[in-house]
């Protein structure tokens, strides 16, 4: 999160020169500003209406079926999403697994150790910027690519999987680390180096552990991300498996994956059981953004 | 919040000025630092990566499986398994991201007035996020409910429109609500950055704070706004499961928003559901696709960058 910018409150300011019979209070004026109030709270109105009718359209399937049975063709009231939430938790573990270290290395480089005016530095910078809007199924591709490459043979697999979000998430943690290292005051790392610490020591001592509370919201949140994704991972065939995860090259689905499918389902049971799978899906990630949230209020410290 | 202490990287990080501490060679320091320098190097080597693992299918796609000619085509040619034709697949994106920007920049914009110039620094720290909640839906969940509530509730029973189960209208009305925050988030940025004087001016001269806005600020964050823009149509060109879900399964030549018709994006999640072998005509279409994908929003990302850095230069 960005600090106050030059002109942090323009809106301050601009309403302490425009006092008393001010010249707001005309017609357009109060219908310009309506309609700023309506474009700020469509979002949420919307977000709202998708919550609730989600949750009507589900509500039958609030049960423990839902999370401790498999998919079932049988018997589709009862069909369950196990095989969905483990799998998008070892997908999880696997992604951060990946992602973390490489991310934090590459921002700590671009932060902490590259030149300014280097051209390969600029075309790092740039190549992330893009990276960064990259659609996700180009990751999903490059994935295939990757375990092509590993000669994998089997399709949706853990590791595949974890390689294409890891991939796919790798630019947000990149950028919010180096948001988080960039934030650390100079004076520390100066008295650092004064005392006779390398640059790395430096950075690994005194910048890194500084940022930690930064680099754990951007990773939370980076993962949140994940953990929604689907469209990356219909590339690389993860299906519909009926058992537990139990490796890294076990075959594997996930939540969202789980959803797709059977949202497309004509049957009526199937809808409704993905309506309350996404109400389960939306829990899990406004709780991953709540700890982000925790962390950043509870543990930043601002200089 | 004390402004006095400076942010930023340390003295030996080739600052000019600083006593050069990389006289003595020190074997370990050396060693770590190539080793962040080689993940820094990772963005990079994805970029060729993604070029490199879709462009080898591509080649064979095009050798031993279709002419440009039938890529670019508006119909496939009959009796082919591949279904080659692109032209519909791109007036599906075309339709979609339309549809999707009349929703979100109008909206994304006016949010992002509100908060950078009449909400409070306090009310800003509290609206700010509320508008970013709509980036974290996951996608599939828009797709969901542009199929279970927006085509059946709204335009078929609000608006009593003659729509499909499948429409391009309902999959781009939601995919513009997922993109409003990339607008609002880096609009307000841009107004935001637009020095305070410049309002000061325009209220000095006796305009309002609506006539400030659209007429000293907005044309001032001009570059900004629509670096932004540029970004959601990348977002939305890109998105995948919304338009899956709720546009339609099959290549449809139309312009008509009450149609179903498949995105390009549309394409690669139904081909890849099917079983294709590896080397088959579609398994290397969908390659194809990709790569055009690709191409495209690398455009518009280069795009909207070089907007960016044109834009950071002007304050």
């Amino acid at each position: 999160m960005s600090l106050a910018s030059p002109a942090a409150s323009p809106a301050a300011a601009t309403a302490s020169i425009v006092t008393g019979k001010n010249r707001d209070r005309d017609l357009k004026s109060v219908l310009f500003l309506s309609v700023l109030w309506f474009s700020l709270f469509f979002g949420v109105m919307v977000l709202i209406v998708l919550i609730v009718d989600t949750a009507v359209e589900g509500a039958p399937r609030f049960d423990a079926a839902l999370v401790t049975e498999y998919q079932s063709r049988l018997r589709p009231e009862e069909t369950g999403f196990r095989a969905g939430i483990l799998g998008s938790a070892w997908l999880m573990v696997f992604t951060a697994a990946l992602a973390v270290p490489l991310g934090i290395a590459a921002a700590l480089y671009l932060e902490e150790f590259a030149g300014a005016k280097r051209w390969y530095n600029t075309l790092i910078e740039v190549s992330l910027q893009n990276l960064a809007a990259v659609p996700s199924v180009v990751y999903g591709m490059l994935a295939v690519g990757v375990m092509a490459l590993l000669s994998f043979t089997n399709k949706g697999v853990v590791l595949g999987g974890a390689v294409a979000l890891a991939l796919l998430i790798l630019p947000v943690i990149i950028i919010t680390t180096r948001e988080a290292v960039r934030a650390v005051p100079r004076d520390i790392r100066d008295g650092s180096l004064a005392l006779g610490a390398t640059v790395w020591q430096t950075t690994w001592r005194q910048t890194l552990p500084s940022a930690i509370p930064g680099i754990a919201t951007g990773t939370i949140l980076g993962l949140s991300r994940a953990i929604g994704e689907a469209a990356p991972l219909l590339l690389l065939g993860l299906g519909n498996v009926l058992f537990d995860p139990t490796g890294l090259t076990s075959p594997v689905t996930a939540l969202p994956m789980q959803i797709y499918t059977l949202a497309g389902d004509p049957k009526e049971e199937f809808r409704t059981a993905a309506a309350a799978a996404i109400i389960l899906l939306l829990v899990m990630i406004l709780a991953m953004n709540a700890i982000a949230i925790f962390i950043r209020n509870k543990f930043q410290r601002s200089w | 919040m004390s402004t006095t202490i400076q942010a930023g990287p340390p003295n030996g990080a080739g600052l000019p000025g600083t006593p050069d501490l990389g006289r003595k060679l020190r074997l370990g320091e050396a060693t770590i630092k190539a080793s962040l320098f080689a993940s820094a190097l990772l963005s990079i080597a994805i970029t060729i990566g993604i070029i490199a693992s879709l462009i080898q299918p591509v080649i064979e796609f095009f050798s031993t499986h279709v002419s440009f000619s039938e890529f670019f085509a508006v119909t496939d040619p009959s009796g082919s398994s591949a279904k080659p034709a692109v032209i519909p697949l791109l007036t599906g994106t075309l339709v979609t991201t339309v549809i999707a920007l009349l929703v979100a920049v109008p909206i994304g914009l006016g949010a992002a007035m509100y908060l950078s110039e009449y909400a409070s620094k306090r009310a800003r720290k509290w609206l700010k996020p509320t508008v970013e909640l709509l980036a974290g839906v996951p996608s599939i969940v828009y797709g969901f409910f542009a199929v279970t509530f927006v085509t059946p509730v709204v335009l078929k029973g609000w608006l009593n429109l003659p729509v499909g189960f499948f429409n391009m209208l309902s999959a781009g009305l939601v995919l513009g609500v997922m993109i409003i925050p990339t607008v609002a988030s880096l609009s307000e940025d841009a107004m935001s950055a637009v020095p305070l004087a410049l309002r000061q001016g325009s209220l000095a001269m006796g305009a309002n704070r609506m006539q400030t806005t659209l007429r000293v600020v907005f044309p001032a964050a001009l570059s900004g706004i629509a670096a932004a823009v540029v970004l959601g149509i990348s977002r939305a060109v890109g998105e995948t499961m919304i338009v899956a879900t709720a546009a339609g399964n099959g290549k449809n030549f139309s312009l008509n928003p009450f149609d179903a018709a498949q995105t390009l994006t549309g394409f690669i999640a139904t081909t890849a559901r099917g079983e294709n072998p590896v080397g088959s005509a579609e398994y290397d279409m969908l390659f194809a696709v990709g790569l055009l994908l690709f191409l495209i929003t690398l455009v518009i990302n280069a795009i909207s960058i070089v907007i960016v850095r044109r834009f950071r230069q002007e304050y």
